[in-house]
């Protein structure tokens, strides 16, 4: 059985195909400003990437915020019961993940099945998300890719207290008018999301295995932050930006073989 | 609608701006309400009452100011009614629970003042809501800071009688409140020039009670399962009952309760008995609030039951009717009114256990802890419910949002989420 998982995001849409629980591909492409012409074009993608035709597919699940712009997927379910289990089936030991996105992050608890016990996301507001990052390599003249590498640079931290994009923005403006090193402006600003996630996962409790995935997990600056406020190591799976993709595509096998 | 705009323009409303909320309301109401299946008939009543919302009830207010009656409007379910119909006047409630008023209020209010505080404030300054026209003094109360600082500035525009309420309920706590009813009960009688006699209060205290029975009797057929009326149609009546007269209030949600008991007899519901049964709990949401409601039950499961002012702290709990002087008329009301659990007092126990028992009479599958925002006391409490909760074993989501529809998207995610944990 043949089964794809597409999760529309607020950045990138990602898609996995699945057959008989090993995956065949995955495709990333930006969602930019139509959420349906992304879900088809990350469809496309992967179906030529693994060489299959849209008819072997059997079911498609859509997930992310763009998961009801999907007219060929034959269900949608949330990202957190994604994640949940697209974490679960890399890394059965998992027991909190935390998911940080283009627009939102959260914080998910599991049982030991991949079933998603408790949840937090954050409220409306870009800060500490993908989007953040977004604007703060912006302002730094950096890719949001070359922001990990960046990081590895620092010898400390800048201070940045503001959580808020905007203001953390003007922060960083300042920063760089006082001359301090980009290096350390990047190292501040990925402490400063770790410290607003690891605050909303304490409220959750975080229990080992803690697993990271979305975009943002492709960041080791923000991983080594968030695993030091935390105290806690944490697993990034190799591709952590279609978790949520592939959890779409295992819950659409399971919806098609009816087996829990 | 009938043609108000005569009256309206008679209460000094600003028309203009007010035909753009008339604008707006049938469409959110055909989508919130008209779009459900099955609905019972006795849903025609109120869905009459909301369409004419600012027609019907305020020419029947008008008529009562004619014949040179009172009218009180009220702001929170700590004020009791049956002063005010014991004097002959009407107590109303007002505006308070759309987006559409919130610009309004915050021209002279923190914008970090929950959405309810705005709302009011708006309705009245802006001149959009006819109750706030017609009321001749406002009935104040101190639940929360923000209320009591806007009472100071409401109170530049019309009369305001404020109601100290007590935050703590020891003895000497209820005789306050008692205290304080007595001194509404002169207030009113000022104001209406009638006396407030013990023949007319143990008419009233009857009256009210009434419709607490029937409120009761309404949520009570909502224990069902399948539950044979939507979470959006029980908050609408709920909301309702803020404003109608009373007694025909009471008249049609025991016809639509007869409706219902044959519905349960045979067995029928509007929706699935397997789906998950959801209780909200927290602030009040004023008419036309309805997002939370329309959120939950659009993406497949019913609210069961509301612990909120628009809910069952509402009618819970009766007045004792045996009191037949008005000493032992004011303690029964105090005694009452005392036992609702609002998150101003402290501590507030009372309003865990009402959660857990309401989790067990309901059936509840799951609960949904919604404050409005800037809302300090039950955004606070909120840790102390969720945590009682889930030491009972029943999924909790906390979830704070305003008015306005920005963050729809996000709460329906959530909201499915959360369902998607129950289901599984």
């Amino acid at each position: 059985m043949i089964t794809a998982g597409i999760d529309v995001g607020s950045l990138s849409t990602d898609a996995v195909l699945l057959r008989d629980g090993e995956v065949l591909a995955y495709s990333i492409v930006n969602t930019g400003a139509q959420a349906r012409a992304a879900a088809e074009r990350a469809f496309e993608e992967v179906l030529e990437k693994a060489g299959i035709s849209l008819s072997e597919v059997d079911t498609v699940v859509a997930t992310g915020y763009g998961r009801m712009s999907v007219p060929f997927a034959d269900g949608q379910v949330t990202e957190i019961s994604c994640h949940g289990r697209g974490s679960a089936f890399l890394n059965p030991e998992v027991r909190t993940v935390i998911d940080i996105g283009g627009q939102d992050s959260k914080v998910i608890r599991l049982d030991g099945q991949g079933n998603v016990i408790d949840f937090l996301m954050n409220d409306k507001c870009a800060a500490g998300t993908g989007r953040f990052l977004e604007v703060m390599a912006d302002r730094l003249e950096l890719s949001v890719a070359g922001l990990g590498n960046e990081d590895l640079k620092a010898e400390r931290a800048a201070e940045i207290s503001s959580m808020c994009t905007v203001f953390a923005e003007s922060e960083v403006i300042s920063l760089i008018a006082r001359g301090v090193p980009r290096p350390e402006i990047v190292r501040g600003l990925h402490r400063s999301i770790a410290e607003r996630t690891a605050g909303m996962a304490n409220r959750l409790g975080v229990m080992p295995r803690v697993m990271m995935t979305g975009g943002v997990a492709k960041n080791p600056g923000v991983v080594r932050a968030l695993s030091e406020k935390l105290g806690a190591e944490i697993v990034v799976p190799p591709e952590p930006q279609i978790v949520g993709a592939l959890g779409a595509a295992l819950i659409a096998r399971k919806k098609r073989s009816g087996k829990a | 609608m009938a043609d108000y705009r005569k009256m309206w323009t008679d209460l000094g409303m600003d028309l203009e701006k007010h035909d753009l909320l008339c604008a707006a309301l049938p469409g959110a109401f055909s989508e919130v309400f008209l779009s459900q299946e099955n609905r019972p008939e006795g849903m025609d009543y109120f869905n009459f009452v909301v369409a004419e919302i600012h027609g019907v009830r305020p020419a029947e207010l008008v008529e009562h100011k004619q014949r040179g009656g009172k009218v009180f409007g009220t702001f929170c379910v700590y004020v009791p009614d049956e002063v005010i119909i014991a004097a002959g006047a009407v107590a109303t409630g007002l505006c308070g629970g759309s987006q559409f008023w919130v610009p309004d209020g915050e021209r002279v209010l923190p914008a970090n003042t929950c959405p309810l505080i705005k709302a009011s404030v708006g309705a009245r300054l802006g001149r959009t809501c006819p109750f706030f026209r017609l009321a001749d003094v406002y009935i104040g109360e101190t639940t929360c800071d923000g209320k009591k600082k806007a009472w100071e500035i409401l109170r530049q525009d019309v009369p305001v009688h404020v109601m100290e309420l007590p935050q703590m309920k020891r003895e000497k706590d209820i005789a306050a409140w008692a205290g304080e009813i007595r001194l509404l009960m002169e207030k009113v009688e000022e104001v209406t020039g009638n006396r407030v006699t013990p023949e007319a209060l143990a008419e009233s205290i009857r009256l009210i009670n009434r419709k607490r029975r029937a409120l009761a009797r309404l949520y009570n057929a909502r224990k069902s399962s399948p539950v044979p009326i939507s979470g959006r149609d029980a908050l609408l009546i709920s909301q309702i009952a803020f404003y109608d007269d009373p007694a025909r209030f009471s008249a049609q949600v025991n016809a639509l309760c007869d409706e219902l008991d044959q519905r349960i007899a045979r067995g029928e519901g509007v929706f699935s008995s397997d789906a998950p049964r959801i209780m909200v709990t927290g602030t009040p949401m004023a008419i036309p609030n309805w997002k939370l409601h329309h959120i939950i039950e659009t993406c497949g499961a019913p609210v069961v039951v509301e612990e909120t002012c628009t809910g069952v702290r509402y009618f819970e709990n009766f007045v004792d009717e045996s009191r037949v002087d008005l000493d032992g008329q004011v303690q029964a009301l105090a005694e009452r009114y005392m036992r609702i659990n609002c998150a101003c007092f402290t501590p507030n126990t009372g309003r865990i256990d009402d959660i857990l028992r309401l989790v067990k009479e309901y059936k509840v599958d799951g609960v949904v802890d919604c404050s409005l925002q800037f809302c300090t006391l039950y955004s606070t409490e909120s840790h102390l419910v969720q945590q009682a909760l889930r030491k009972a074993g029943i999924p909790v989501m906390h979830l704070e949002t305003d008015y306005s529809e920005q963050d729809s998207g996000q709460i329906k995610t959530r909201v499915q989420a959360f369902l998607e944990m129950l289901r599984k």
